[in-house]
């Protein structure tokens, strides 16, 4: 099975731009788009906002493309843009409200499991349902920012580790780290919930 | 060596990855075939991170491609004219 039709030569695709050929640039973001809006709508956590500052990233992006350097990917460099944009909004939102400035969860804390004695698989098939959506989104969302950035990298766009190292400018030992409590920390918040969206075992009564 | 419930909760996150080295992963798996604890959090976690990256959990806004490509164009046909070019 031959899958050349889904290769992109992303590097020549730049080189096209550069050279004059714009229009290309929408093919170009095009893949990225929902990643940009999910990276955005996970810092400032509003959806007019979190577009905007989507929008306000690929504006950059296109404008700067010449300063793009081909060793990292362009997926990267185009969520490291949006990322950025997003927090100076957030620190421009925060000045303006006075509000408290995140304290930097402290890296050594240990974070412990919801503890339970079996599990029962929850289907996809739930994901139906809007509350159940809101529960995820919620959970994700409460998440220390340092933990949210890496776990929505990793396991919602699925970058590699290395990859999330890169956008996010620190080691990929630090990025396995805050994956790992970000994944505890949802564990803790999100079993008990998803628990009883299941019938569970001893509890299921089919004559009735 | 036999390694305590704790220790495997360590390492779930790299588990799932497939990162731990040898030794560490054999001790985890071992530990996982008598502990149905360890094994429900590991059950639960899994389940949770193939939930949390479905698309449906994060729903673009309606319109919101065609609005970037929009203004992604003002952009481009801005920057296109040049300031000695017609």
């Amino acid at each position: 099975m031959t899958q050349t039709w889904q290769v992109r030569d992303e590097a020549q695709m730049i080189a096209s731009i550069l050279a004059g050929d714009s229009q290309q640039f929408h093919q170009l973001i095009r893949p990225y788009e929902r990643s940009l809006y999910v990276m955005a709508l996970s810092l400032l956590r509003n959806e007019a906002d979190a577009e905007d500052a989507a929008q306000e990233a690929c504006l950059k992006a296109y404008r700067n493309l010449a300063s793009f350097r081909a060793d990292s990917k362009f997926s990267t460099w185009l969520v490291s843009i949006t990322l950025n944009v997003a927090r100076n909004r957030l620190r421009r939102n925060q000045l303006t409200h006075m509000e408290s400035l995140d304290i930097p969860p402290d890296e050594q804390g240990h974070v412990s499991p919801s503890l339970l004695r079996d599990w029962r698989e929850v289907p996809s098939e739930v994901l139906e349902r809007a509350e159940v959506r809101l529960i995820l989104r919620k959970a994700i969302v409460a998440l220390p920012e340092i933990y949210r950035e890496v776990f929505l990298l990793r396991d919602v766009e699925e970058l590699s580790i290395k990859e999330t190292a890169e956008t996010l400018g620190v080691s990929e030992a630090s990025v396995k780290v805050r994956l790992h409590r970000a994944r505890t920390m949802l564990q803790k918040t999100l079993a008990p919930e998803l628990k009883n969206l299941v019938p569970q075992k001893g509890r299921w009564f089919p004559w009735l | 060596m036999v390694i305590d419930c704790k220790h495997v909760w360590n390492n779930i996150s790299g588990y799932l990855d497939g990162t731990l080295d040898p030794t560490v992963l054999q001790q985890v798996q071992k530990h996982l075939e008598h502990c149905g604890i360890c094994s429900a959090i590991l059950d639960s976690t899994r389940n949770i991170l193939i939930l949390t990256a479905d698309e449906r959990v994060f729903e673009l806004p309606l319109g919101y491609s065609d609005r970037l490509h929009a203004r992604l164009e003002a952009e481009i046909q801005g920057m296109s004219l040049s300031p000695d070019g017609g």
